[in-house]
């Protein structure tokens, strides 16, 4: 295990630098090691104080997003031997603030998430009769695509519109209004349609298409976007033809 | 300002950056977009020229053969061929967009994206060929 | 309720300018721009053109032609500055100039079509 390959990983300690600075490694280049497990084997055996998130390590939570190369990754998804010789650069997801070295504060993601209610909505009862909501394979079909996020915030960090205009509710969320929507269960559409059809946030969208580009999990939020779009431009010209069609 | 965000203004210590002006430049894909937004414009400049073109029609025969004469200036073919190729653009990338924004079943199935595309093309090649075929047609 | 936004009814008249813009521009260009003034094709003459203008279906495609293709570049040039040189603050600037140039465009082909022979 001779070989070694050099990474670059961006420290930024606030009580220490006023601004991040890259820091190079050498680590071994295993060949099935991923950029996790390199940063994994910087912490315990080189620096201690490196501090990066992660947690499954097999591309499921949705916590290791970062910067590699320039490009928004899942470091656990990652493998060295892809950029060999090196050296690889390891820096935080982009768009975000930076808390320290490779974490990002994500409470921004968050909040919009919850805005559009990615949750089941019930207008009737919630409690069904039989115990449980019946959906057919079909009916999963249809949202199954969108319900794949993991919520790794990569495709925020790919969008240039997000990095612009932080109004902007961005790809995974609508992404995960429209899995809702598309449910046959939930009859929450409207109510998500009044968040995000009227704030200025979905409209900001020019459909870059990076979003897609990048998601590990081939969830397409750009599609969803567009989807979500046409979907309001029907309803606006039904409000506005129909006005007494709202309740 | 909801409570979960009230402290989040004043914290000191985040590192923030933003976004370079030319941000589009720094990358293939985004100048690939960038290139099909501009499209627009030259669109608007199809129109102008369309608009030209009836402000002559109005004026009388000698004014519409001043008109064609005046689309033979190299410069205006040089504009126009540049702008055939931006709609060229504007029109694969907005007919493969399509099945982006309309998720078409059949049978239950979502079908695949090119399936979904092919039509425009088919109908594309069909209003190109009927236009060209009235406007060339003598008499 | 909530502040009713325009943006759909932009996104719509961007959209439908999208589809007549792909349709018919590369095919008129090609003949108007490139075609017919290097001589590859001939041109329709003066008889020939008014005649195809005066068919009933003409200047209704026409119109929605120039109406939607301006339409289409007002919304997209207008996010193009926004995003693209980072001068959305001018937005209203920006707004008069690409939905003003949209609707004077607009009204001038009326005028126009309205007024042809
Ligand atoms: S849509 Fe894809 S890239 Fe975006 S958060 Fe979900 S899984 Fe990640
Ligand atoms: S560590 Fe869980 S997705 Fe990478």
């Amino acid at each position: 295990m001779a070989e070694t390959i050099t990474i670059e990983v961006a420290r930024y300690r606030p009580e220490q630098e006023g601004e991040p600075a890259l820091q190079s490694y050498e680590v071994p280049l295993n060949k099935d090691w991923v950029v996790l497990d390199a940063l994994n084997h910087i912490k315990d055996h080189v620096d201690g104080s490196l501090s990066f998130r992660w947690s499954c390590r097999m591309g499921v939570c949705g916590s290791c997003g970062m910067t590699v190369n320039g490009e928004p990754k899942l470091t656990c998804a990652t493998f060295l031997s892809h950029y060999a010789p090196g050296p690889i650069r390891v820096e935080p997801l982009k768009n975000f603030p930076v808390v320290r070295d490779l974490v990002i504060e994500m409470t921004d993601f968050m909040e919009k998430l919850q805005s559009v209610k990615p949750w089941i909505v019930r207008q009737d009862d919630p409690a069904p009769a039989k115990g449980e909501f019946l959906q057919t394979p079909e009916q999963l079909d249809e949202f199954k695509q969108f319900s794949m996020c993991i919520n790794c915030m990569i495709c925020y960090a790919a969008c240039p519109v997000y990095g612009l205009d932080p109004q902007f509710v961005g790809p995974a969320a609508i992404a995960l209004a429209q899995r809702y929507n598309q449910d046959s269960r939930d009859q929450g559409e409207q109510e998500r349609m009044d968040v995000l059809s009227q704030h200025e946030g979905i409209w900001g969208c020019t459909f870059v298409g990076e979003c897609t580009e990048v998601c590990p999990k081939d969830v397409d939020p750009a599609g969803a976007i567009q989807q979500y779009k046409l979907a309001a431009t029907k309803e606006w010209f039904k409000s506005f033809l129909m006005p007494w069609s709202k309740q | 300002m909801k409570p979960s965000t009230a402290y989040r203004q004043y914290h000191p210590k985040w590192y923030r950056t933003r976004v370079s002006t030319l941000w589009w430049s720094r990358k293939w894909s985004y100048l690939k977009f960038m290139l099909r937004e501009l499209s627009s414009v030259f669109v608007a400049c199809y129109v102008v020229i369309l608009l030209l073109q009836l402000h002559a029609l109005r004026g009388g025969p000698d004014a519409y053969q001043g008109f064609q004469d005046w689309l033979k200036d190299p410069w205006l073919v040089i504009l126009n061929g540049v702008s055939f190729l931006f709609v060229l653009f504007h029109a694969v990338t907005w007919f493969n967009l399509t099945p982006k924004a309309m998720a078409v079943r059949l049978r239950g199935k979502r079908l695949p994206n090119v399936l979904v595309a092919a039509p425009n093309y088919v109908a594309w090649l069909a209003v190109s060929a009927l236009v060209v075929f009235l406007l060339t047609r003598q008499g | 309720m909530a502040k009713r936004s325009n943006e759909p009814l932009l996104w719509a008249l961007f959209s439908g300018g999208g589809v007549v813009a792909a349709f018919l521009l590369p095919v008129l260009i090609f003949l108007y721009g490139l075609a017919f003034p290097l001589g590859w094709l001939q041109p329709p003459d003066y008889e020939r053109t008014l005649e195809l203008v005066q068919h009933p279906l003409a200047r209704p495609i026409l119109f929605l032609l120039c109406f939607l293709s301006l339409f289409h570049w007002a919304h997209r040039f207008r996010f193009t500055l926004y995003d693209g040189l980072q001068i959305k603050h001018l937005n209203l600037v920006i707004n008069l100039f690409c939905y003003g140039g949209a609707v004077t465009g607009t009204v001038a082909a009326a005028y126009l079509l309205w007024t042809l022979p």
